[in-house]
């Protein structure tokens, strides 16, 4: 498996670390809703199919990756930066928002 | 009389072996059945087994998409091992050891279930003291445990290299002699005849496209074979749970979907007579009645439902093979494969009614299902029965994770791909 660093270009599967699922999103560490915690923590959507998930180019640039990849046949449609995407899945970045809103 | 003995070899032989039957038949679909089972893999054929020999519940067919046995019953590295540290977890695998230990005569089918037990070498003195306390707890629940020096277990595996200048050298291990292996593809046909002999019909290449529905509750399943009725629906389609649960409306489960690849080498004379695993990686190896060395490692580490891997993994296990075993080097590996594992978010499978009213669930078995086939079956079986867990299986509920009830043996934390 290749993925197409944006940075590097396309690089063996080895140079990367899974982060895990990308649809998942992180309640507002503040919030006391359990059930959203509940859900953040332990629910998966886990499709046969396109599946948007985080990768870290750990051995290469150290970037963090928003690919989206195929579970059936382990083809890559997109590979784009995290950086700069304050959407779903992006771990503190709810925390981080908060921080940037007070500066 | 046992329809397979001694005495029926020699009169089949003698007749030419016209007269043996199909080990299962073929019939088509009926209208409706007390319960289906989805899943005609070892967990689905066991739970038919033991829903018509223990619960008299005959009217039953089990769907399976492929052939019988086709998926993860058949891609496994063997082993049969109930060395648990949790209470939940090594009261269930230990239930399921004392089925396996009787499966043959039970059956009437030889699994060729061989107890030559189970080594997990140890190679730091911390992991030494874990493994004690494992062993501890162990026994503290009637199984069996032994620690053994690096003398014992040098004697036990010749092969091995125990030597101060191994890249982990090896300070003891924690052994389960009456663990073993069995051969998988005999689990599911002897489970399949003995379901099928029981009136349980065995439907193949029948793909369930969809569940009927009143309301909430689940009234069958619309297959590539037509629709079919059911008072009670069972899934048992670990690695497809996603897939088959999403057919249901069910869009989020506390499981992800990720590949398993096992290997075998060309077969050699007898080299190691129990089954050893790496502590310091995650490596285990044992050697089939062929000769054929079986042996895996880690899942891949992404989302897959493909039955394939990728060669960083390859790399790792070989790596780790000759870490243990210099001598191995250049022995060929003749064949390796990929299975589909539901890595569930605690390491623990799931048996349980629901979630939907008239739907009964069995998943979540990470790669560690084929161990668990007979209890599987015989608490699933309860379950569909008596529409409530048995309590063996109590413990193994869908909603324990938003309950805060997780039962993780290993203590990885909500992190599938580590289980």
């Amino acid at each position: 498996m290749l993925i197409t660093c944006p940075y590097c270009g396309p690089r063996d599967v080895i140079e990367f670390t899974y982060q895990g699922d990308g649809n998942r999103e992180r309640p507002d560490p503040a919030s006391q809703n359990f059930e959203a915690w509940n859900a953040y923590v332990y629910d998966r959507l886990n499709p046969a199919g396109d599946h948007n998930e985080i990768w870290q180019h750990s051995g290469g640039c150290r970037t963090h990756l928003r690919v989206v990849r195929n579970t059936l046949t382990h083809e890559i449609s997109s590979v784009a930066f995290m950086r700069g995407d304050h959407g779903r899945g992006d771990h503190g970045s709810a925390a981080r928002r908060k921080a940037e809103d007070k500066s | 009389m046992a329809e397979y003995s001694a005495f029926s070899l020699l009169a089949n032989a003698l007749k030419g072996n016209k007269d043996w039957k199909p080990a299962w038949r073929k019939p088509d679909p009926k209208a409706s059945y007390d319960v289906i089972i989805i899943g005609g893999g070892g967990h689905g054929l066991a739970t038919a087994y033991y829903l018509a020999k223990e619960h008299g519940i005959t009217n039953v067919a089990v769907v399976e998409k492929g052939w019988l046995g086709s998926g993860n019953v058949g891609r496994n590295t063997t082993a049969v091992r109930s060395n648990y540290l949790l209470p939940a977890n090594t009261r269930f695998y230990e239930h399921s050891m004392k089925l396996w230990e009787n499966l043959s005569h039970e059956l009437n089918y030889n699994v060729m279930f061989s107890q030559r037990g189970c080594l997990n070498l140890a190679h730091t003195p911390a992991q030494f003291d874990d493994y004690a306390r494992r062993g501890n707890a162990m026994r503290h629940l009637g199984v069996d445990a032994e620690l053994m020096t690096k003398a014992e277990i040098k004697r036990l595996i010749p092969a091995l290299d125990i030597s101060d200048d191994a890249r982990f050298p090896v300070v003891g291990g924690l052994m389960q002699r009456r663990a073993g292996t069995a051969r998988h593809d005999a689990v599911a046909w002897g489970y399949a005849r003995g379901a099928d002999r029981r009136g349980v019909d065995i439907i193949e290449n029948c793909e369930v496209t969809g569940f009927l529905r009143d309301g909430d509750r689940i009234t069958g399943v619309s297959t590539s074979r037509g629709d079919i009725r059911a008072k009670k629906v069972a899934v048992a389609v670990a690695g497809s749970t996603g897939r088959v649960m999403q057919l249901a409306g069910i869009e989020t489960m506390p499981i992800e979907s990720h590949v398993l690849q096992a290997f075998v080498t060309e077969s050699l004379k007898p080299f190691i007579d129990t089954v050893v695993t790496f502590g310091m990686g995650h490596f285990y190896m044992s050697q089939s009645d062929k000769g054929g060395l079986i042996y895996g490692g880690d899942i891949d580490g992404y989302n897959s439902y493909a039955q394939r891997g990728n060669l960083p993994v390859v790399d790792e296990v070989m790596s780790e093979m000759l870490a243990l075993f210099p001598g191995l080097a250049r022995v060929r590996m003749l064949r390796s494969w990929g299975g589909v594992c539901d890595m569930s978010m605690d390491g623990s499978p799931i048996i349980t009614t629901g979630p939907l009213p008239g739907m009964y669930l069995n998943c979540g078995w990470c790669y560690g299902g084929f161990k668990a086939t007979p209890a599987s079956g015989w608490c699933f079986a309860w379950t569909i029965a008596k529409d409530q867990p048995h309590d063996l299986n109590a413990p193994f509920t869908l909603d324990r994770f938003h309950r805060g009830l997780v039962i993780d043996d290993k203590g990885q934390g909500a992190n599938p791909r580590l289980h």
